[in-house]
């Protein structure tokens, strides 16, 4: 399992090993039933505390991505694809509130917004 | 929580003398966990760690090490690994004799594992203790604590006089450590470079008390860090600055981030790392006003 660390980036440990396993889930990187290494060696392998390494795991749990055993370790579980239409439609809204954050600094109106979507869509299903 | 706690004191107090003691100390840590115990030169770390080992008698409060009493009985020590900023070996024995020396004392001695460990640390069997560097003399005292299976590993400044490789190779042994969940360590220390990532509880000590004690997120989270041009940060009210350190530029100083809401907008309001709070803590007079405070909120 692969979990790079950045010092600098000011996104707390924890949120990161959570997207970095969680994306490698969503992508196939890791299968279902895949074992992950157990908290306790992951903390020691990343070299931070347990705390962190064990609220990671317990969001990723929550969030249907993997299962916890304790005392085991966690593995991965079979992909739920309403929970990946479910994370995909949040990066869709999330990606959209971005725009419209920018378009209202810029003072683009709505009809400037949607014009530029449809634009968007237009040259997107032309490559298609 | 459940569990027995690896340790908790509660109330303890300590006369040392030139009239320093720990006033009502009391912090605990869950079993299977790191626990930084930061403080100044001074502060009370290692007082506060000979009382927990029983090396030093407490005037009031309670100790419990291992679910066990302090002081209590000698098979403590089968438990309880100590890594003190000396070794205490005799600098003539060579490092097999320290087997033939301690083994005898050990019921759970093994040998096999303490030999596998000098190798590991690159520790020669036939050097002589005397010759040892800082570093490979921490090495040794570790190999002896997991050679007679400790549960509890205990250091007193452990890095400071480590080099960055030293220090980096401790926090590698302490994490293969603690892949046991039934083990435990408590490191005290004045340099949190080592602890912003791998400790789980924080205690903060100062004049002999604790002035904030839990999971390390949480202590960051309870304080800022505030700068402010020189008239700035004065006559504040509801807003207490810890440790205030003034120049012609500015003032910095720690706040309690629930009333950092309450300052001019103009001042910098930032996250601290350990290190700041450290020092904030240690520049703050003793003053009867924050350890109240303080207390408080910590409990």
């Amino acid at each position: 399992m692969r979990v790079v660390l950045s010092n600098s980036s000011g996104i707390p440990l924890y949120q990161q090993i959570k997207e970095q396993v969680g994306a490698a889930v969503l992508t196939g990187e890791l299968a279902e039933g895949e074992a992950l290494p157990s908290v306790r060696a992951l903390a020691r392998d990343l070299r931070i505390s347990i705390i962190t390494t064990t609220r990671a795991y317990a969001e990723l749990a929550a969030e249907g991505f993997i299962s916890t055993v304790p005392g085991k370790g966690a593995y991965v579980l079979p992909l739920d694809s309403a929970l990946v239409r479910e994370q995909l439609l949040r990066q869709v809204e999330e990606g959209l509130q971005t725009a419209l954050d920018a378009a209202r600094r810029a003072g683009l109106g709505r009809d400037d917004v949607v014009r530029i979507l449809d634009g968007l869509l237009d040259s997107e299903y032309e490559h298609a | 929580m459940p569990e027995t706690p690896a340790f908790a004191l509660r109330g303890v107090n300590c006369a040392v003398g030139n009239g320093f003691a720990l006033r009502d100390v009391g912090f605990e840590l869950p079993t299977g966990y790191v626990m930084g115990l930061i403080g100044a030169n001074g502060a009370g770390k290692t007082t506060t760690i000979r009382c927990l080992l029983g090396m030093r008698g407490i005037d009031s409060g309670e100790i419990e090490l291992l679910g066990r009493r302090v002081p209590g009985s000698v098979s403590l020590r089968q438990d309880v690994g100590v890594v003190l900023d000396h070794t205490y070996f005799v600098g003539e024995w060579r490092l097999a004799e320290v087997e033939r020396t301690l083994r005898p004392f050990y019921d759970r001695w093994d040998g096999a594992r303490y030999r596998q460990l000098l190798d590991e640390f690159g520790l020669d069997p036939k050097a002589r203790v005397k010759n040892l560097s800082r570093g490979m003399a921490m090495k040794l005292m570790i190999a002896v604590a997991l050679s007679h299976r400790a549960r509890l590993l205990v250091f007193d400044e452990p890095t400071s006089g480590l080099d960055p490789v030293a220090r980096a190779e401790l926090v590698g042994i302490i994490g293969d450590f603690l892949l046991d969940e039934g083990h435990s360590v408590l490191f005290s220390t004045h340099i949190t470079a080592d602890l912003d990532r791998i400790g789980d509880f924080v205690t903060l000590i100062h004049d002999g008390r604790v002035v904030d004690t839990g999971p390390k997120d949480e202590i960051l989270d309870a304080y800022r860090v505030v700068r402010g041009g020189p008239d700035e940060l004065t006559d504040l009210i509801g807003v207490e600055l810890i440790g205030a350190r003034r120049s012609p530029a500015g003032v910095e100083a720690l706040v309690r981030t629930d009333e950092a809401g309450l300052l001019d907008g103009r001042v910098l309001v930032e996250a601290p790392t350990l290190e700041e709070i450290a020092i904030h803590i240690g520049l703050s007079s003793a003053r009867p006003a924050l350890r109240t405070r303080t207390r408080g909120a910590a409990a």
